[in-house]
């Protein structure tokens, strides 16, 4: 058993505290830790999706207790990538943070940033229900601190709003374990997949409670429509780079679904069958279309990008919705991209606000570098609504594909069609108004504007772009992959295998002491 | 004793529930704490309820009560006790900036009108 694969949730657990107790008034030092943190991460998490491209599945016991009694860390197809996608995006998300000081409007940012990793790789790579729960506790409580950093009355209120809500979606969470383990009696997933199927037809109500709490708590995670009014006022309202760096968190919700609902809830599975059918469809097809006309209705630039995540998260949810092996492949496809594309384009609106009075989408004065942030805002804009040239026309293309043989696939068709007419209506509009009406305004000079970002934050930005570009010229390589992936999620036996059946600490012991 | 605990449990979660929905901070934070509560119960209860029985391997027991649930209420008194802390601190700030201790979205510090986020 190696320990590389606890080493994507230590090393962040390592340096935040550090940072916080040894480099606190050293903003040089803190800023070198973080990014080598990061760096490394990419590394450890690179290694790791190499060893499980082939198939392996990565098993840590903590303390080397076995399951189910112990708590496993598993790295799969998917945990990997996942984690590797993290540590890309914060390198990005770093970069632009020390590119446009926004570190220096208040205190330990770099210490709740590391937090914040942390709480998202355990998430990934956590083998039990319950740390699951933990790490999704760790993360929140980073982001509460990142959401309000730097203060501001409005991002106060707006964060109180965050917090409440996330603090009932944690409390709906623990009544879903409650009910699981009451039903089951573990958390283990892996051995949660075994025991769900025992239970007999007469006896599934609990675990079709179990399973519906559950999924509305992934939901609240991943703003699905009714369950995103948390959304639209915090992501506006939080600083640009943690804007962005929360583009992942909606994603664990759906990595949550992902990985729930194809291992212990399976789609062959009777007793929870139409829960994806009957409510997640629909319920995703009104996030994108709600998402979408909200791009069009948004009358700040920072409220139209919160609304294409919303949008996107759609996407992604129809995607899973279908419950079939192209259909997760396709939406893992589209996971990576709108990251990727979510947070490029907050960092661009927070480009554009260092240098104008407001975000209210009125013509203003020409902000300053504005040919190189109209171009990079093109592109995020091209990319997020799913254009071509870039990965979000491949995306999409692949989850109508999926869903071509399917019976909804006439609404699916029409929805994600009509969805993508409007939004690209609604960011042209944005963009007409902020980059184009501009030119005809005089400069005034005696209007109070920002700093200017240094390179590296349009570096940052630009980076972003390029992993897009990346995403679209190896699309063929990443499709694989993603096959792949799902393939190996929708044949969990070898994870449930090694999960169940690798020994720890006294497991030959137990037989026959008591 | 079950209707006793589940009536407990029901009766928790309807108030907190009722606070909730209220959207001013104190009683919504109110709320969420007796949620914390209810949820706490209940999670006790997911291991079945045994009275006067121990959780831990002795040699003149014969009945034992379930442990696990123990440690995970544990663990979500902990987290919830620290999630109540940094909720307090926030709308504490927010309320002191604004004077201001609703939750839901008002118009007036915005220019433009904005969806209801409240919960």
């Amino acid at each position: 058993m190696t320990h590389w694969l606890i080493a994507p949730v230590v090393l962040p657990a390592m340096l935040a505290p550090f940072i916080v107790l040894a480099a606190r008034y050293h903003i040089g030092i803190q800023r070198v830790f973080s990014l080598v943190g990061v760096l490394a991460l990419i590394a450890i998490a690179a290694g790791l999706a190499w060893t499980a491209s082939d198939g392996t599945i990565i098993l840590y016991q903590l303390g080397d207790w076995a399951a189910p009694f112990g708590i496993v860390l598993v790295g799969d197809r998917l945990s990997t990538l996942m984690v590797l996608l993290t540590a890309v995006l914060a390198l990005f998300v770093l970069l632009y943070v020390i590119g446009s000081k926004w570190d220096e409007r208040g205190w330990h940012f770099h210490a709740l940033f590391q937090f914040q990793l942390m709480g998202i790789m355990g998430a990934f790579l956590t083998g039990d229900l319950f740390n699951l729960f933990v790490f999704f506790e760790v993360l929140l409580i980073a982001s509460y601190g990142l959401m309000i950093h730097a203060g501001g009355n409005t991002r106060l209120r707006a964060g109180v709003q965050y917090v409440l809500f996330n603090l009932l979606g944690s409390t709906l969470f623990l009544f879903a374990l409650g009910s699981i383990y009451a039903e089951t009696g573990t958390l283990n997933m892996a051995d949660l997949a075994l025991r769900v199927q025992m239970i007999g037809p007469e006896a599934t109500v609990g675990i079709r409670v179990a399973s519906v709490l559950l999924l509305l708590v992934f939901a609240i995670k991943a703003a699905v429509v009714p369950l995103h009014f948390w959304l639209p006022s915090s992501y506006a309202e939080a600083p640009g780079p943690v804007a962005a760096l929360f583009a992942i968190m909606t994603k664990v919700g759906a990595y949550a679904i992902i990985r729930v609902y194809t291992m212990i809830f399976p789609p062959e599975l009777a007793a929870t069958s139409g829960l994806e059918d009957v409510w997640l469809m629909p319920a995703a097809l009104i996030s994108l279309s709600l998402g979408m006309i909200g791009v069009l209705a948004a009358k700040s630039l920072d409220r139209l990008v919160a609304f294409s995540v919303i949008g996107s998260m759609g996407m992604v949810m129809v995607a899973i919705a279908l419950k079939s092996p192209e259909g997760i492949a396709a939406a893992l496809y589209y996971i990576v991209h709108s990251t990727l594309a979510g947070a490029a384009l907050f960092l661009i609106v927070d480009l554009v606000k260092s240098s104008r009075s407001s975000l209210a989408l009125t013509p203003m004065p020409p902000i300053a570098g504005a040919p190189l942030t109209a171009g990079l805002f093109f592109a995020g804009a091209i990319a997020m609504t799913g254009l071509p040239p870039l990965s979000g026309f491949i995306g999409k293309l692949l989850i109508l594909d999926a869903s071509f043989d399917t019976a909804m696939a006439p609404w699916i068709w029409a929805i994600i069609l009509g969805a993508s007419l409007i939004s690209v209506v609604g960011f042209a509009r944005a963009g007409s108004i902020v980059f184009w009406k501009a030119k005809g305004l005089a400069v005034d000079d005696d209007l109070e504007v920002g700093e200017t970002p240094r390179p590296l934050a349009f570096l940052a930005v630009g980076g972003l772009i390029a992993m897009l570009l990346a995403l679209t010229v190896f699309g063929g390589y990443v499709q694989d992959y993603m096959i792949a992936t799902s393939e190996q999620l929708f044949a969990p036996e070898p994870y449930i295998q090694i999960v169940t059946e690798t020994e720890g600490k006294l497991s030959g012991a137990s037989e026959g002491d008591h | 004793m079950e209707v006793l605990v589940a009536s407990a449990v029901g009766i928790l979660t309807a108030t907190g529930l009722y606070l909730v929905l209220r959207l001013r901070t104190f009683p919504v934070i109110m709320g969420i704490s007796l949620l914390t509560y209810a949820v706490n119960v209940f999670l006790f209860a997911s291991g079945r309820l045994t009275i006067g029985a121990p959780p831990i391997l002795s040699d003149d027991a014969t009945v034992y009560t379930d442990p696990l649930p123990q440690a995970l209420v544990l663990t979500a008194i902990v987290i919830s006790f620290g999630m109540t802390a940094v909720v307090v601190m926030i709308s504490l700030g927010a309320y002191l900036g604004t004077n201001d201790d609703t939750v839901d979205d008002q118009p007036e510090p915005k220019p433009e009108p904005k969806q209801e986020d409240a919960v």
